[in-house]
């Protein structure tokens, strides 16, 4: 089992403002990982996936800015104060080994759902643990936004049918450009 | 970190990347590597305008045309020659270094031993995949030697050599391996290695997600934070990194050589010499 | 467009990207194609992604032997139109052709639709999906198979030959959307090839040049190979990786290019044949040692498989831009011999030839293939066996006096291989006694720069040394690769009554005056025609050759094939005179 730096610590938080500034890091870093992804899948020619992820960078970046203007003045240049650009990866971003050139849909989406829940535990146990009343209430409100997009993400998986065999057969063989 | 920004630029590590699109295969780590570097020069706060990245010939030596600092696409086996000239001439830039494990030890090598000796401020990147990935498939000096590949069927029965011992042996100032699964570790490294004046070498565990798709998984599992506290010692460094099964992740050995710059040590104009010739 | 420069040929591409396989099924429709009897050749093109990036399958077929890509395609078949303008400049299209797409692609891009064109629609997507474990690919294979005329049965043995091995299973399906596609397929559009009736006689090859260039070099005797990856070079080492050691010989991949030139050195001087392989930048690591090799007499074979430089230029298409290096390269006066093959078939000749060159005439040889060739698939006729008797000379009996380098009159002098007892010396680039010892006298200098020249000067490299043919008082002199858009150029050119001479050279160095003198007897204009932007070649015959004054020298570099008709057009204008 991997030892490396894991986003299990849960962090706890002076003020409100600082718990929004937080939450908003996290939504920055998913909506610019979509993109990201997207940008890597229409490289690779596969605009089914590419467009999957554009639709859920657009999501992220809608509740990022939700989240900006709850955040407010918590921010410190557009950042919480102790944040670390050094920091493991956000629980709603997707970890970028995870793709395939040839992934299906449905398998862009199960990575999206995945990110949806691990965001969702995330704001629970900030939830469970936190002192301050106010900082509770708001990360279980956070849990619940994070839910919905879980059972959005659900609805959509429904359009797309199991993965056949064989969906990551190439007959061709890697090519080379150097 | 060389420079002292003469104002806090309040930078984002998007703000280092190029609108050039990457084409590595989906899956690749050298895609963490780029996130990496990116939340690394944003966290030293370094103006794009100041980094300088040069790399040779490879999967890995694409990425300077993915950053917005300054890059040199250099040939094959040379990124560090080149990079050495760079930062004597410029001492004021800060000059990372990426290559891939066949750039930088198999052509490169002998520039490998060199750099790490001179100790110049430099931060090496080697993404490591154990194979080459460019031309298809070619087995490289950190690949396993059982490994079965067209050009050597069966494997080629060679002992991968440890890059950590040679740089160690060599010279260099700082030592460290990061892995890709962990973006924010490798992150840390690279401030880290930038942060630290002389000759930093920075091995990064880069699966191949087209040639040794085996790998992200097996290293996910493999892979340790060393439980071992970094060392000062190059004795203790040495005995280490030679028991070390490559897997070992974190600093391993930090020194406190001073780095080589060499500077002019004066500003006369050339008619100062015609004295010498004049009869 | 003309069709009359190739009434019997028939150019097919496929596009496609994102794990198609237009590639394997362009291997697919070739093979199926050369089984039927017919002849060939595949080139291929793609984006920069390692995997799923677009790609470019094409394909041209014959009744007869083709050389090069022709000058349109017939057909293209599109799987889809992701970036496919990258391709824009290598798929020439025209009112005569017919553009097959699927639908789900959507619009047909600006640059196809402006070559006039017809386009014929089939959904191919929607039909493969029909079938349980159908792949476009092979949908577009049976309607290819009918267009084409190509029987369904041959492409199903092609497909059971390549992916069925790997996958029996899928073969059904497989199978089954082949005859579906090919049920599908839009009718006519396309000309078709007439197909032998009888099986061919004489035995025929699917090779590359690279390939062919490694058995040659196993024919020639080669026992040892250090090397090291680069493109388009590779395959030529991964080839020889395999077979080599099964003909008693040992492949070694080097840590890099000054390794790999070394390692032949040592292992040359050690009494094996041997050989690298590598392209211009390789080419440029290795040319100090390739002086030592010159001084010190040490035989060895340089393949350069020539791309499109400088630099690192498109390490992907071709060029023959590295004739300045291979001839000119080295420091110092250093004569020594470069070779160029004329065609994919001729990579087997020429290999041989320059590993009989390298051991008789004990200097390394630099041949200069390029990419076109080495990555070509071709359908050929197996070549006639060559028997090259040279073979090195070598110290035998009584050793009392010898001395590596004396001065004989042909020039070569016998070498001793270590472990002959009584013939040590110490091989060296320091200029030298004929015993071989260090010297900086004059009279040394020159003997053995003499011996060196005059080794080259009087060997006879007999007929060899170009392909000739034709008369009349216009002629085209080219090199390597060009060779092939230039003979099918010269025979459209006779064709249509022009008088022209083709002169493909394949020894480039040393050059062979009285030779050429003779073949361009009577000649008033001379066409010289190669691919690369400073004129190399022609550059290269006006410094050692005498030419008519009548000179047009026309050079085009990389990255777009020099085209047949192209060359055709520059043989009609030289004819206005």
């Amino acid at each position: 089992m991997s030892q490396v730096q894991q986003h299990d610590q849960i962090p706890s938080f002076d003020s409100v403002a600082e718990f929004f500034a937080q939450a908003l890091a996290i939504e920055v870093e998913a909506a610019e990982r979509y993109t990201l992804l997207a940008d890597q899948m229409e490289v690779h020619n596969n605009r089914e996936i590419a467009e999957i992820f554009r639709k859920m960078a657009a999501i992220e970046s809608e509740h990022r800015d939700e989240v900006a203007r709850r955040a407010g003045d918590a921010l410190v240049a557009g950042r919480p104060v102790n944040f670390s650009w050094t920091a493991p990866d956000g629980p709603e971003t997707t970890e970028l080994e995870q793709l395939h050139y040839l992934m299906t849909p449905r398998q862009a989406l199960m990575l999206a759902r995945h990110n949806e829940e691990r965001a969702v535990s995330y704001f629970e146990a900030i939830a469970a643990t936190a002192t301050d009343p106010a900082i509770a209430g708001f990360a279980r409100e956070m849990a619940e936004e994070e839910r919905q997009h879980v059972a959005w993400v659900d609805q959509w998986l429904l359009k797309f049918p199991a993965d056949e065999p064989g969906w990551d057969e190439d007959p061709d063989p890697p090519l080379y450009s150097e | 970190m060389n420079m002292i920004p003469t104002e806090v630029r309040a930078l984002k590590p998007a703000d280092y990347k190029s609108a050039v699109k990457p084409v590595w295969c989906p899956g690749c780590g050298d895609h963490s590597v780029l996130v990496a570097f990116q939340r690394a020069m944003a966290e030293l706060a370094l103006p794009p305008e100041q980094v300088a990245v040069v790399s040779g010939i490879g999967c890995s030596s694409r990425i300077p045309s993915y950053t917005s600092c300054y890059g040199f696409h250099g040939v094959h086996g040379r990124a560090l020659a080149v990079a050495s000239g760079l930062k004597v001439a410029r001492p004021d830039l800060t000059v990372v270094v990426a290559s891939g494990d066949g750039d930088g030890f198999s052509i490169g090598g002998n520039h490998f031993l060199h750099a790490c000796r001179r100790n110049l401020d430099l931060t090496y990147i080697v993404m490591d995949n154990r194979i080459y990935g460019m031309t298809k498939g070619q087995p490289s000096p950190t690949t396993e030697s059982d490994w079965d590949t067209a050009i050597a069927p069966g494997g080629t029965g060679l002992s991968p050599f440890h890059p950590l011992v040679i740089a160690l042996a060599s010279g260099a100032n700082f030592i460290a391996r990061g892995f890709t699964g962990d973006v924010g570790g490798c992150a840390k490294l690279i401030v880290d290695a930038v942060r630290t004046p002389g000759f930093s070498f920075v091995q990064i565990l880069s699966p191949c997600v087209t040639f040794r798709s085996d790998q992200q998984k097996a290293w996910k599992s493999l892979v340790r934070e060393a439980i071992v506290p970094e060392t000062d010692d190059p004795a203790r460094a040495a005995r280490r990194l030679m028991t070390d099964d490559g897997f070992n992740l974190g600093v391993l050995y930090r020194g406190k050589r001073l780095p080589y710059q060499p500077r002019p040590s004066d500003n006369l104009t050339p008619s100062h010499f015609e004295s010498e010739f004049a009869i | 467009m003309s069709k009359t420069l190739q009434p019997t040929t028939l150019s097919i591409a496929l596009t496609g990207s994102g794990g198609a396989g237009v590639m394997t099924a362009g291997q697919i429709l070739l093979d199926a194609a050369a089984h039927c009897g017919l002849y060939g050749l595949m080139t291929r093109s793609s984006g920069p992604q390692i995997r799923g990036g677009e790609a470019a399958a094409m394909i041209r077929l014959a009744t007869q032997p083709v050389q090069t890509p022709g000058d349109r395609f017939d057909l293209l078949l599109a799987l889809d139109f992701e970036n496919v303008e990258r391709f824009a400049a290598e798929l020439p299209l025209d009112s005569g052709s017919l553009i097959v797409v699927d639908p789900a692609a959507g619009e047909v891009p600006a640059f196809l639709r402006a070559s006039g064109a017809a386009v014929a629609s089939v959904p191919m997507a929607k039909l493969a999906k029909t079938i349980a474990g159908g792949r476009v690919a092979m949908i577009a294979l049976g309607i290819l198979a009918k267009l084409t005329g190509l029987p369904e049965s041959s492409i199903i043995a092609a497909i059971a030959a390549s992916i069925g091995r790997k996958k029996p299973e899928a073969m059904e399906a497989s199978a089954n959307a082949v005859r579906l596609g090919a049920s599908e397929a839009p009718d006519g559009g396309v000309a078709r090839l007439a197909l032998p009736a009888e099986p061919r006689s004489h035995p025929r090859w699917s090779i590359t040049g690279n390939e062919a260039t490694g058995l040659g070099a196993l024919r020639g005797g080669i026992k040892f190979v250090g090397g090291y990856p680069i493109t388009p070079a590779t395959e030529i080492l991964e080839w020889m990786a395999g077979a080599l050691p099964q003909c008693g010989g040992v492949l070694m991949q080097a840590e890099d290019e000054l390794a790999s030139i070394n390692m032949i050195v040592g292992a040359s001087y050690g009494g094996l044949p041997s050989l690298t392989a590598t392209a211009g930048p390789g080419l440029s690591l290795m040319i100090e040692t390739l002086g030592l090799a010159v001084a010190s007499e040490i035989p060895l074979v340089v393949i350069d498989v020539m791309r499109s430089g400088p630099s690192t230029g498109i390490a992907t298409k071709s060029e023959q831009s590295d004739l300045n290096i291979a001839v000119y390269g080295l420091h110092g006066d250093a004569p020594h011999v470069v070779t160029a093959p004329l065609s994919i078939a001729d990579c087997l000749l020429t290999a041989q030839w320059s590993v009989h060159l390298a051991e008789t005439l004990q200097t390394p040889v630099i041949m200069l293939s390029d990419q076109s060739l080495g990555q070509t698939r071709a359908v050929i006729d197996r070549p006639e066996d060559v028997e090259f008797a040279g073979k090195r000379l070598v110290l035998e009996g009584d050793p009392t006096n010898y001395q590596r380098y004396a001065q004989t009159e042909s020039g070569v002098s016998p070498m001793a291989i270590p472990g002959t007892a009584g013939g040590q010396y110490t091989a060296d680039g320091l200029t030298h006694t004929p015993r071989g010892a260090p010297s900086s006298q004059a009279r040394d200098h020159v003997e053995q720069m003499d011996k060196r020249q005059r080794k080259l000067d009087r060997f006879d490299f007999g007929a060899h040394w170009a392909e000739i043919d034709g008369d009349g008082d216009l002629a085209v002199l080219t090199w390597g690769s060009s060779s092939g858009p230039l003979r099918e150029a010269v025979a459209a050119a006779r064709a249509a009554g022009i008088q022209v001479r083709l002169i493909a050279l394949r020894l480039i160095s040393p050059t062979q005056p009285e030779r050429l003198a003779a073949a361009l007897q009577g000649v008033k204009r001379v066409l010289v025609i190669e691919q690369n932007h400073a004129g190399q070649f022609w550059r290269y015959l006006r410094a050692h050759y005498a030419l008519p004054d009548d000179v047009v020298p026309i050079h085009c570099p990389g990255p777009l094939p020099i085209r047949p008709g192209e060359a055709l057009a520059h043989i009609q204008q030289g004819a206005l005179a």
